[in-house]
């Protein structure tokens, strides 16, 4: 299941995006009320989104972003039908992807 | 620590740092730029993040930069914040929230014509001071606003 949404708009010569990424999004400093233990810490670490290639934003994150995180971000350039690439990694190792046409 | 090491920590001051650095696990060899911003993450303090994160802890107040949060947010798990900036050459745009136990929520590195402007939501333990820091030329710029919190959103 894609765990990225991405809504990308062009106006006036400026692209907006609008993402959603589904993570638990951990920090570590929770405990499970029952057994008293510590739930590790569990969190995107790093967003990307490429635009024609280059990298218009990277964000790092750490633990203090809410669940299923939300970003929006904006960029020049970026016409209807382009396409732009986000992807992001966890502190787990592992990630996801997703090429979207911009409106 | 062993008599090799020893040999070695005592080369030169800076080699001794560096060789130290490794030791405590603080600076992975190839994986610096990673390094680094984990120190970020993991200050405890405003300025220990800002120094991580930007390489300075010294920034003025801005009137350029607009910084929308709500006034109380009601639940600490999701709190929206939305900076943006009329500021030129925007490199970098950070979030820290000042109470929080690990103050550094976030940081942007904008480039290849990207906006000075973001939209997120983050988490509050409690009510505190977000501070948004925005890099511009070099420099560090920032806007603060302080946010109620009736419920938390992280420990529990």
């Amino acid at each position: 299941m894609a765990t990225i949404k991405i809504r990308a708009k062009a106006k006036n010569g400026i692209t907006t995006v609008k993402t959603l990424v589904s993570h638990p999004m951990e920090t570590g400093l929770r405990k499970n009320k029952k057994t008293g233990k510590k739930i590790p810490a569990h969190h995107v670490t790093e967003v990307n989104a490429e635009y024609n290639g280059n990298t218009v934003m990277t964000a790092n994150w750490g633990p203090g972003i809410s669940k299923n995180p939300y970003l929006s971000f904006k960029f020049k350039g970026g016409s209807a039908g382009e396409r732009i690439k986000i992807s992001w990694v966890d502190n787990m190792g592992k990630g996801d992807s997703l090429e979207a046409v911009i409106k | 620590m062993n008599s090799i090491r020893r040999k070695f920590l005592k080369s030169t001051a800076l080699f001794s740092a560096t060789v130290a650095a490794i030791g405590t696990g603080l600076l992975v060899p190839g994986r610096a730029v990673a390094a680094y911003l984990e120190n970020a993450f993991a200050a405890k303090d405003i300025s220990g993040a800002l120094m991580a994160a930007t390489g300075s802890d010294t920034y003025t107040e801005s009137a350029d930069i607009k910084l929308k949060a709500p006034d109380i947010a009601e639940n600490g798990a999701v709190v929206p914040i939305t900076v943006s900036s009329t500021l030129p050459n925007v490199e970098s745009i950070t979030i820290l929230a000042k109470n929080n136990p690990l103050p550094l929520t976030s940081t942007y590195r904008l480039q290849n014509g990207a906006e000075p402007f973001i939209s997120t939501r983050i988490k509050l333990g409690k009510t505190s001071d977000i501070i948004a820091v925005v890099k511009s030329n070099g420099q560090l710029f920032s806007a603060t606003k302080e946010v109620k919190v009736t419920i938390g959103g992280c420990g529990g």
